[in-house]
């Protein structure tokens, strides 16, 4: 910021310093071009930020408007992926249906539970880490770049790696387990214990990113404050708890809000974590989630419409969510501004 | 210094812009030709040369048999490009959504077995009548291959290319170890005719052999069994019979007590654990269709050299196989339609067993030496020529229907993968499987 400042100071200084030499009037024609410039200079400045931003939009219309518009109007039709342009009325059945579909429900179910189990301990280890790597540490910066890695993995990659180490009869967590004389658990046909496998490839993935995000925050706080902090005795949990977790407040609301729409959204984990990459979720739907009942309906079972609605069904849960973190993002201001 | 610092880093940003435009329009320049589209095909080059292009999934096998060389060879005009798509799940939607549109489409394209109901039902509209092609001659194929290749008012869509007849392959140490024989006839007329037979020599195995289970798993003893039966999961009138039909349940009962009498080494197919399971010994015996034994080759390696070998089935039963079609929206359909007929002629079926052990559905070429004389080393120089086309030739005429793949794959792997991994109550697995499939067909 600094810098800025003294770029544009220098040259007004100098402006104001020197005597102007010509005093003449300025012709008709230089006044035009005048007006002409500033005008352009306004319209440069009211428009060109439009300009910037019209190649998203073009593409979120191609891409992101047309889709979900289009998405919509099939959900209202009976539609096979076998003649996907022959589209028969169906009103609001499909979303009706889905009321009693128990699939859906269990997909659902599922999607919530393992959004808990990931985002939880995801968000709490982030901060932890965070907290850490804000201590002054010898080569900080390779810290930092090594939490990040994970998430430049491939959830492919990450996946398959997983799936190795929560093999039931070769795997390699089940052999540590043996160490301790636990018996071979069969990770991906129990619910919980199928759950919490798909959980923790998401929780590795992500935690350095949101780890990340926390540390850049806790950087922004000003140091008096725990220097006051420290003065008046308190220790460093305490600093923790009542200086750096409420300076966060916005951020771990932004984190929460991404959070809940990557776990609302989750396929490629779940799906790459069964056996033969199929998107049942297990022999008993045990891991099945909203985004792979979307694709087994859509792309396996061939009925377009179906899964459709099934997408749009996960559109409106994420507004909802929406919503309550935007209620609870008022709460907070208000209670904040009380306090 | 400051000055020229900014624009530096102006020039920085606008670089790795213009780097990632570039990159973007490069892709986008690649993906419309990835295709092998039917705006490439119809072109032909400086040369006058014309290219076909062939759809494939997997490891399909007919250029790594050197058929597309061997022809372009004969054809000097002619150019082979093939696109391959690694999971047929993955191949078959687009496939599909190409055929409606018209567009994106390969000169030739190839359909599963498990599809290829669907396929003759909803689409043959828009693929060519291959059997009015010259050259293509229906007496050359099995009566049921061609007959699942026509739609029903005889139009003849798609030309057979190979075929997965079933033998059982086992360990000839592990038998020993139990007690059995081991001389493949022997073997064979342990349980000659009858599926039970099979499940009583597994019971008397296990007596004997504790540290390796009789089979795989559950789910591909009924997938063979529902495999010899003519009726599957629907009737001629091409209802849905799944519920009902008492060979489905048969199966089903008869894979759950594999289940049930721990004969079952509870490996899913194509995982990991199923391919070390050939080199380790995990299970004794795998019901093996003829394209499987190159699979066993490559996962059993030097560990189980000399230990497979391959018997007959209880029955003639079927796993497996392709069609070839030619949609009628390529541009070079002719000559497409030219090379599908020369892909599934006798003789060409003949090399492609010869070199990828998969079954010729041209019964014509069961005659010829590379198929009647054909022995796999790997197997005991097992006489493979002749074991399946014996079970090929009595395999009867399975009624295939359009959602024969999804009815399959909720049986196996949503119902009898609980009962044979997870121990679930048969009964309750099998309820569980029909919800399944009731929500799948429910359109």
């Amino acid at each position: 910021m600094v810098n800025q400042y003294e770029t544009t100071a220098a040259p007004r200084g100098e402006g104001a310093a020197a005597p102007r030499v010509d005093k003449a009037p300025p012709s008709a024609k230089e006044l035009k071009s005048r007006t002409w410039r500033s005008r352009r200079y306004r319209w440069d400045m009211k428009f060109s930020p439009y300009a910037m931003l019209l190649p998203f939009f073009l593409f979120f219309l191609a891409f992101g408007l047309f889709p979900l518009l289009y998405t919509g109007w099939a959900s209202l039709h009976r539609v096979s992926l076998t003649d996907p342009n022959n589209m028969e009325w169906l009103g609001f059945k499909n979303f009706t249906r889905l009321l009693e579909d128990e699939f859906f429900w269990n997909a659902l179910k599922n999607t919530v539970t393992i959004g808990l189990l990931s985002t939880v301990p995801q968000l709490v280890m982030a901060l932890g880490i965070a907290h850490l790597l804000n201590y002054k540490l010898r080569g900080s910066w390779f810290f930092r770049v090594a939490v990040l890695t994970p998430y430049a993995t491939s959830v492919a990659a990450a996946t398959l790696v997983f799936v190795l180490l929560f093999g039931r009869d070769y795997g390699m967590i089940n052999w540590g387990l043996g160490l301790v004389g636990i018996d071979n658990i069969d990770w991906k046909n129990g619910t919980w214990t199928s759950q919490l496998a798909v959980s923790s490839i998401v929780i590795w993935r992500w935690t350095g990113y949101n780890a990340l995000i926390y540390l850049a925050a806790m950087q922004s706080i000003p140091n008096d404050l725990y220097e006051s902090a420290a003065l008046d005795g308190a220790t460093r949990w305490q600093q923790f708890f009542h200086v750096t977790l409420p300076s966060l407040r916005p951020t771990i609301l932004f984190t929460c809000v991404v959070s809940t729409i990557g776990a609302t959204q989750l396929f490629g984990e779940p799906l790459l974590f069964n056996d033969g990459a199929s998107p049942t979720g297990g022999p008993d739907h045990q891991f099945q989630t909203l985004g792979l009942y979307l694709y087994e309906q859509g792309w396996v079972n061939l009925h377009l419409g179906r899964a459709s609605a099934i997408a749009w069904a996960m559109f409106l849960i994420l507004l909802l969510v929406a919503a309550v973190n935007w209620l609870i993002a008022r709460w907070l201001r208000k209670s904040e501004g009380r306090a | 210094m400051r000055m020229r610092h900014r624009t530096s880093r102006q020039a920085v940003v606008l670089a790795a812009v213009a780097a990632l435009g570039v990159g973007l329009l490069a892709g986008c320049a690649e993906d419309s030709k990835e295709p092998g589209g039917s705006g490439d095909s119809g072109k032909k080059d400086a040369k006058g040369k014309t290219t076909i292009t062939v759809g494939v999934f997997g490891a399909f096998g007919l250029k790594e048999a050197g058929l597309y060389d061997q022809y372009m060879k004969e054809n000097p005009n002619i150019v082979i490009e093939q696109t391959s798509v690694e999971r047929n799940e993955n191949y078959y939607p687009a496939l599909l959504t190409h055929l409606a549109s018209g567009s994106g489409l390969a000169d030739i394209q190839a359909v599963e077995v498990n599809n290829i109901a669907e396929i003759t039902a909803t689409q043959s509209d828009k693929l060519m009548d291959l059997g009015k092609v010259s050259g293509v001659d229906k007496n050359n194929f099995l009566d049921w291959k061609w007959a699942q290749g026509s739609s029903k008012d005889g139009k003849t869509v798609a030309l057979g290319t190979d075929v997965g007849p079933q033998g059982i392959c086992y360990r000839k140490d592990l038998f020993q170890k139990a007690g059995l024989p081991t001389d493949r006839e022997k073997v064979g007329a342990l349980w000659a005719g009858d599926w039970n037979k099979y499940l009583e020599v597994g019971k008397q195995f296990k007596t004997k052999v504790k540290d390796a289970a009789f089979v795989d798993g559950a789910q591909n003893v009924m997938a063979a069994v529902h495999g010899s039966s003519e009726n599957r999961f629907y009737d001629k009138s091409g209802e849905v019979i799944y519920k009902t039909n008492p060979v489905v349940k048969e199966g089903w009962n008869l894979a759950a007590e594999f289940a049930a009498a721990g004969l079952s080494a509870k490996l899913q197919s194509f995982t990991p654990a199923w391919d070390s399971g050939f080199a380790n010994g995990d299970f004794a015996t795998i019901s093996c269709p003829a394209w499987m034994l190159g699979y066993i080759k490559d996962k059993g390696g030097d560990t189980a050299e000399g230990k497979w070998d391959v018997a007959a089935a209880p029955k003639p039963s079927n796993w497996g196989g392709s069609f070839l079609t030619v949609p009628e929206a390529g541009k070079n359909k002719e000559e497409a339609a030219k090379l599908a007929a020369w892909l599934t002629a006798p003789e060409q079926q003949a090399k492609f067993f010869a070199e990828r052990a998969s079954f010729p559905s041209a019964k014509a070429a069961y005659d010829l030496p590379e198929v009647k004389d054909a022995k796999h080393a790997y197997f005991g120089n097992a006489p493979i020529g002749e074991i399946f086309a014996k079970a090929a030739e009595g395999t009867p005429v399975q009624i295939l229907g359009p959602k024969d793949l999804i009815i399959a794959q909720n049986l196996a792997d949503v119902g009898m993968l609980q009962v044979d991994q997870k121990g679930t109550d048969p009964d309750a697995a099998w309820d569980k499987a029909m919800k399944s499939i009731d929500n799948a067909l429910d359109q």
